[in-house]
């Protein structure tokens, strides 16, 4: 079965590394805070200026100056700091951060990456996504393999303006987890029950597919 | 230096229609509310308004731009608005939008007397559009511009009569690097105590940045997006 938003967090969860500062944004990829693996000491940055971001606040304790880059009310941990945007973004541009997951709209086989602007229709801006998609080393992008029109979101090449060139290593979907290496999606994990043959359908870019593809353990 | 003026009306003087203003905040947090209030009250006109977001329909610099007061918007981020989306769809409003970190690093060099800068954000998509490329460590970068205002508007947490600023918590933002950007800077505080209370160690915004400071008379806060958890 495809797994569902809070699965897709689960299994990016499984790539946080022990002492790693991570960057989420919104959406999908704020839920992977909520599923760190016991034992690992991971810091959540947020780029309006916080490093070792809490969970929610409990009703009632929400405080207006506190708040993440979506614009929810958080909590502090032990040992978190404030700071200005540029002190963020130098910790972002520098690659002082080692994991971002960021949601999108598209990607591209060579790793392009497309989450800002639908021409005519949509217009949000980039926020910080620009900044963080051209400098981190390690870049994981969390979305539905589809669009609501059932398009894949998945491409040879992207449709709507860019974000980023060439940035993305890994994508995790409800169906699947999926490398970006050499110009080329390869298929790594399949979702459980999930069938090969169902992911190159809904892939519309060049998909190597090994002999053997594992389901993910979620 | 005393920089302390007695409210909103003495703050703004001097403010007129096309002038560019830098706005502190990131939503609607550690925005300057009563300045934006005052200049709903103005009714200055064809405003370049540089802020990170443009508030919601109803607060922050939504307000201003429901009153047709903004002639152009620089910002990273502006989801929020429904009626910045109509005026910008119809034409009706300039828009820039520039990466959040390229923003926060105009207004850094701006304050900073650096005219310009490189940075990789951007590259290879429209922002980049018209502007330098050059390779630095085998990695193409964008050439971006300084940022500067002539009239910066800050909010901050405490200040002291000489001007010196602290922030809290992630009401700080924008608000320091756009302190620094203005040809005069306007602080509203929530607490102005006397020069000497605030401990030297701790001040974020030293008061050299800083022409006019005042408390403001309220602060609403509203909260953008109200997440809390249930209690076991």
């Amino acid at each position: 079965m495809a797994l569902d938003k809070t699965g897709i967090a689960k299994r990016i969860a499984q790539e946080l590394q022990n002492g790693w500062y991570v960057n989420l944004g919104i959406g999908i990829p704020t839920l992977v805070a909520n599923y760190v693996p016991d034992g690992l000491d991971v810091e959540f940055q947020s780029e309006n200026g916080i490093l070792g971001m809490g969970p929610f606040p409990f009703e009632g304790e929400e405080d207006a100056d506190l708040i993440n880059a979506g614009k929810q009310t958080i909590t502090v941990k032990k040992g978190a700091v404030f700071f200005d945007s540029a002190t963020s973004f130098a910790m972002i541009r520098g690659k002082h951060v080692q994991l971002t997951v960021l949601g999108a709209m598209e990607v591209s086989q060579n790793g392009d990456i497309a989450n800002w602007k639908i021409p005519g229709k949509m217009v949000k801006g980039m926020g910080g996504a620009m900044d963080l998609v051209a400098s981190a080393e390690n870049i994981i992008v969390a979305m539905m393999h589809s669009n609501k029109a059932g398009e894949s979101k998945i491409l040879k090449e992207c449709t709507l303006p860019l974000t980023g060139v060439g940035c993305v290593k890994k994508v995790v979907t409800e169906l699947a987890v999926i490398e970006i290496k050499d110009g080329k999606f390869h298929l790594l994990e399949r979702a459980p029950g999930v069938s090969v043959e169902e992911i190159v359908s809904k892939t519309e870019g060049d998909l190597v597919v090994p002999d053997f593809v594992p389901e993910m353990v979620i | 230096m005393n920089k302390v003026v007695r409210n909103v009306d003495e703050a703004l003087v001097g403010i007129e229609d096309g002038m560019t203003l830098m706005l502190g905040g990131f939503g609607l947090c550690g925005i300057p509310e009563n300045s934006i209030s005052q200049l709903v009250k103005l009714g200055v006109k064809n405003l370049t308004c540089i802020s990170n977001n443009a508030g919601v329909d109803d607060f922050g610099l939504g307000l201003l731009l429901q009153t047709k007061q903004v002639k152009k918007m620089i910002s990273s981020y502006v989801g929020e608005n429904d009626e910045f989306e109509r005026q910008m769809l119809s034409g009706e409003l300039e828009v820039d939008l520039i990466p959040q970190g390229s923003l926060a690093e105009r207004c850094r060099a701006g304050g900073a007397g650096i005219p310009a800068f490189f940075t990789p954000a951007g590259y290879g998509t429209e922002v980049a559009e018209g502007k330098e490329v050059r390779i630095f460590n085998g990695k193409p970068h964008i050439l971006e511009s300084a940022l500067t205002a002539d009239f910066a508007i800050v909010k901050a947490w405490k200040g002291d009569t000489e001007g010196n600023l602290i922030y809290r918590e992630t009401a700080m933002n924008f608000n320091p690097m756009m302190a620094m950007a203005g040809k005069i800077t306007i602080a509203e505080v929530e607490e102005l105590v006397p020069a000497g209370e605030l401990d030297p160690n701790f001040i974020h915004t030293p008061g050299i940045f800083v022409q006019r400071i005042f408390k403001g008379e309220k602060f609403e806060k509203r909260i953008e997006q109200r997440t809390v958890r249930k209690r076991n």
